[in-house]
């Protein structure tokens, strides 16, 4: 049985946040030819090849300076993290290897691959949202954390 | 020039799209994977109406070779699902269910000034570069 926690549930603002994100992957299709996957996009800042690096600092200093931009004209709304720092490392490495592995994450193969209906993206977004719905339920149900 | 503008622009409405959506918020996100206890389904909401917006620009990109400002469309032509895509996928979300953060919003989390999230960042690009190192050791060998 699935209790909806009603309280909690956002579907318009999730619905419009959606829709942005579709916009500016739709935009950088449009405008640059590329695919916005964020786990690429920064995993190339690190093997940079000549004339290719300058593109990727902007989109992600777009990406880091959203919230700054955001604060000129409102609040942000909350961003609560619970996790501690050991975690938060743990999580990290595990994302960082994990994406370049995977060749993406939720952008790159949930957004983008799932838009162009490519059923390797589909096979790597069953893959993450399996294990993420999995590594929740051990941590919060059968760990207690 | 136009290709980074056009890069910053998406960039900063991606991370728009991810503060509006409740995305940016790693406790909304560990809501969404928490089937089992009181479940929260937005981020379902967010994926769909990405996702509407992205047929109708895929589709249009797919009937043409160059962009709208004239660079060549580059598509994925890898079509293989083998154990790397898997295993990979499996590893991310392993990260992404301990702590509610994928690439993106922990971006933009370290930009609104969190502490936890520069530490996540920081640890994400250190797994990046961990498999760089791997991957040139590999192909050397």
């Amino acid at each position: 049985m699935i209790e909806i926690a009603w309280s909690n549930f956002t579907p318009w603002s999730a619905l419009l946040g959606g829709i942005l994100v579709g916009i500016a992957a739709a935009s950088f299709l449009l405008l640059n030819g590329r695919i916005a996957g964020i786990s690429g996009i920064l995993g190339g800042v690190l093997s940079p090849a000549k004339g290719d690096i300058a593109w990727r600092i902007a989109f992600l200093a777009g990406l880091i300076g959203a919230p700054v931009v955001w604060l000129l004209a409102a609040e942000l709304p909350p961003i609560e993290i619970k996790a501690g720092y050991p975690a938060l490392i743990i999580a990290g490495l595990l994302v960082g290897i994990g994406t370049r592995y995977g060749s993406g994450c939720t952008s790159g193969h949930g957004v983008c691959g799932l838009s162009r209906l490519s059923l390797r993206s589909l096979a790597a977004t069953l893959s993450f949202m399996v294990a993420g719905f999995v590594t929740v339920y051990v941590i919060r149900h059968l760990l207690g954390v | 020039m136009k290709f980074s503008l056009a890069s910053l622009f998406a960039g900063l409405v991606f991370g728009f799209g991810l503060i509006v959506s409740g995305m940016a918020n790693p406790e909304k996100v560990l809501g969404f994977l928490d089937i089992a206890g009181l479940w929260d389904p937005s981020l379902a909401f967010v994926m769909g109406g990405a996702i509407m917006v992205g047929v109708v620009a895929f589709a249009v990109a797919r009937k043409r070779t160059l962009s709208f400002l004239g660079y060549h469309i580059k598509m994925p032509s890898n079509t293989h699902i083998d154990k790397r895509l898997v295993l990979g996928g499996l590893m991310f979300g392993v990260g992404w269910g301990i702590a509610g953060f994928c690439p993106g919003p922990g971006l933009v989390a370290l930009g609104a000034g969190e502490t936890k999230a520069a530490v996540f960042v920081a640890a994400m690009v250190a797994g990046m570069a961990i498999f760089e190192v791997i991957e040139r050791n590999r192909a050397r060998a």
